[in-house]
């Protein structure tokens, strides 16, 4: 099975904490870490297990700059086979409907029988699996948590409300966005990455694709980023350990908790 | 004027409560009358309802809409809807399952998991969406000159509970098309109630991210015994397979309403408070603006890797 994985590099929200910039209209962007997006990495582990099972490669492809590079290395570190990078600076801003309509392109210079994303990127938007399904006019499935091969067709689950699994079956070629917890992504050690530092990854730009996007192409835009007026809040407890130990101690007794 | 539709989510005959919620979002897009859409196969009832809230309803009924596959709702509202439509979504798992294709396939632009109208300036609107776990929030607009498809964060808006309206309902069956499509809904798989009833407790000690490693898991244990409490936990910890599935709090997850949650390490994404249903809340989190001191009753900045071992030894003592 020949299967093309879209990934994205991100900030990683584990290792961030989120302050506003001093211009007070973005977030404060120079010491952030970045790396894969949480989703996608559940997308290429289940991607190579499947391709482990059934035979095939997996392909995973990014839109992104130059630095977006070390996002696929790490993902071909994992076990996917090639690597492809969309890098042009018209790109940038781009709308989930951008990123769908740039990606429509590379999947139609290959040929592949399934297409995974993340369910959600960084911006919690998830739209671009979806997108690229309905331009493609493929079936697509969303928060898809479990996958078995058939013939020429897959049996997955979707993730709904409750904890419950909606059981479908889906014709190949397909488009997939998967959850996170549908499997256990493997480890990535510097080694592995190191291995696969000099393979070579075809790039394409805006005129190789002849597709537009970036952000005069956009009907979707951020103007600004701002921290949220909230209500009262909670209670902070300050003082000592022990002084708090003991006043939350008192509103455990109090509320029930002990 | 571009006409506004909500789509009606509903199970077992029942509306979902995002239906009284639609209306009031539709309500700060334009003062025009909203229809609302009832999907399904013998939904006559449903459109009933439906017609107490809306002013218009379009109900169209197939066996082969029996179940809300999105992929067949798309196409019936794609043939049965004019073009340069506005239509409402709950973000819910189906919401997000339909939308973006169905945005696609309408020629119409999309934004996903809004939280707040902050106006419309011609043909644009002016949202409000959140990133990092709502940490930030972002002023987002959306043009909507060619239609939109518009998925709401349930929850957001309020509700219209008069159920005051008398609506008309126009069956638009017979303009659903062509529904065959690749993909087919199969069956609903209830998870295996286990061991452990988190839905059931008094006391919730609940574990997220911030516990870092599987080995600390023990701690959240030890201080759960010590309080007579049972462990529960968010997302990552599940994902992560430090804990099963049952103890999982949120919409993906359990729905709890103890007396009392302590929250150790939990961001408090709206996906994981959405599965607190009352009690009084207690958060422990190293981060002072992390999302879930905005709802919790009291807060504790300290790094739950120090404060746990403390806090259960001074239990222990009493």
């Amino acid at each position: 099975m020949e299967i093309l994985v879209c990934v994205k590099r991100v900030p990683d929200s584990a290792e961030n904490e989120i302050e506003m910039n001093s211009a007070g209209n973005d977030i404060e962007r120079d010491d952030l870490v970045y790396s894969v997006n949480e989703w996608d990495n559940y997308a290429v582990e289940e991607a190579i297990q499947i391709v482990d099972k059934v035979g095939g490669s997996v392909t995973v492809v990014t839109v992104g700059d130059e630095e977006a590079d070390e996002v696929l290395r790490r993902e071909m570190a994992m076990g996917a086979e090639k690597g492809i990078l969309v890098n042009d600076e018209d790109y940038e801003g781009s709308d989930a409907k951008g990123i769908a309509s740039i990606l429509k392109s590379v999947v139609e210079k290959g040929s592949y029988d399934l297409i995974m994303t993340g369910a959600q990127g960084d911006e919690g938007y998830g739209a671009v699996g979806g997108m690229l399904a309905a331009m493609l006019d493929m079936p697509y499935a969303s928060l898809v948590n479990k996958l078995e091969t058939g013939d020429g067709k897959l049996t997955i689950g979707r993730e709904i409300e409750g904890g419950n699994q909606e059981m479908n079956e889906i014709n190949m070629p397909c488009v997939l966005s998967i959850q996170t917890g549908i499997n256990e992504p493997r480890y990535v050690g510097i080694r592995g990455i190191r291995k696969v530092a000099s393979v070579e990854i075809p790039e394409f730009d805006a005129d190789a694709l002849g597709v537009a996007a970036g952000v005069d192409n956009a009907k979707v835009k951020k103007v600004d980023y701002f921290i949220p007026e909230t209500g009262d809040g909670a209670e902070m407890l300050t003082g000592s350990t022990e002084e708090i130990i003991e006043k939350l101690i008192e509103l455990l007794k109090a509320n029930g908790g002990l | 004027m571009t006409q506004i539709y909500a789509y009606i989510v509903h199970k077992d005959g029942v509306l979902d409560d995002s239906a009284m919620e639609l209306i009031e979002v539709a309500k700060k897009i334009a003062d025009t009358p909203v229809t609302a859409i009832v999907t399904g196969s013998g939904v006559d009832a449903v459109a009933a309802e439906a017609a107490k809230i809306y002013p218009e309803v379009i109900k169209i009924d197939n066996d082969a809409l029996a179940y809300p596959n999105a992929e067949v709702v798309r196409k019936a509202l794609v043939n049965a809807l004019p073009a340069d439509s506005i239509v409402l979504l709950a973000n819910d798992t189906f919401g997000m399952d339909l939308g973006p294709g169905l945005s696609i396939k309408m020629d119409s632009s999309y934004i996903s998991d809004i939280v707040a109208i902050d106006g419309v300036d011609g043909d644009l609107l002016k949202t409000i969406r959140q990133e990092f776990g709502g940490e930030v929030s972002t002023h987002t607009t959306c043009d909507m000159s060619a239609g939109a498809v518009i998925n709401i964060r349930p929850g957001s808006f309020g509700m219209d509970e008069s159920k005051a309206a008398s609506g008309n309902v126009t069956d638009k069956s017979a303009d659903a098309g062509d529904l065959t499509c690749g993909r087919k809904f199969v069956e609903i798989v209830v998870p295996e109630a286990g061991d452990v009833d988190i839905t059931k407790a008094d006391v919730l000690v609940s574990v997220g991210r911030g516990i870092e490693d599987e080995e600390n898991i023990e701690m959240v244990t030890e201080l759960a015994e010590a309080m007579n409490a049972v462990v529960s936990c968010s997302r990552p910890i599940v994902d992560a397979k430090w804990l099963e599935p049952a103890r999982q709090v949120g919409t993906s997850g359990c729905t709890v309403k103890p007396k009392v949650y302590l929250a150790l390490g939990i961001s408090g994404s709206f996906q994981h408070m959405g599965g607190i249903k009352g009690g009084f809340i207690i958060a422990v989190n190293k981060n002072p603006n992390a999302p879930i001191f905005q709802v919790a009753d009291v807060g504790i900045e300290a790094d739950i890797l120090d404060f746990i071992p403390e806090l259960t030894e001074a239990i222990e003592e009493l």
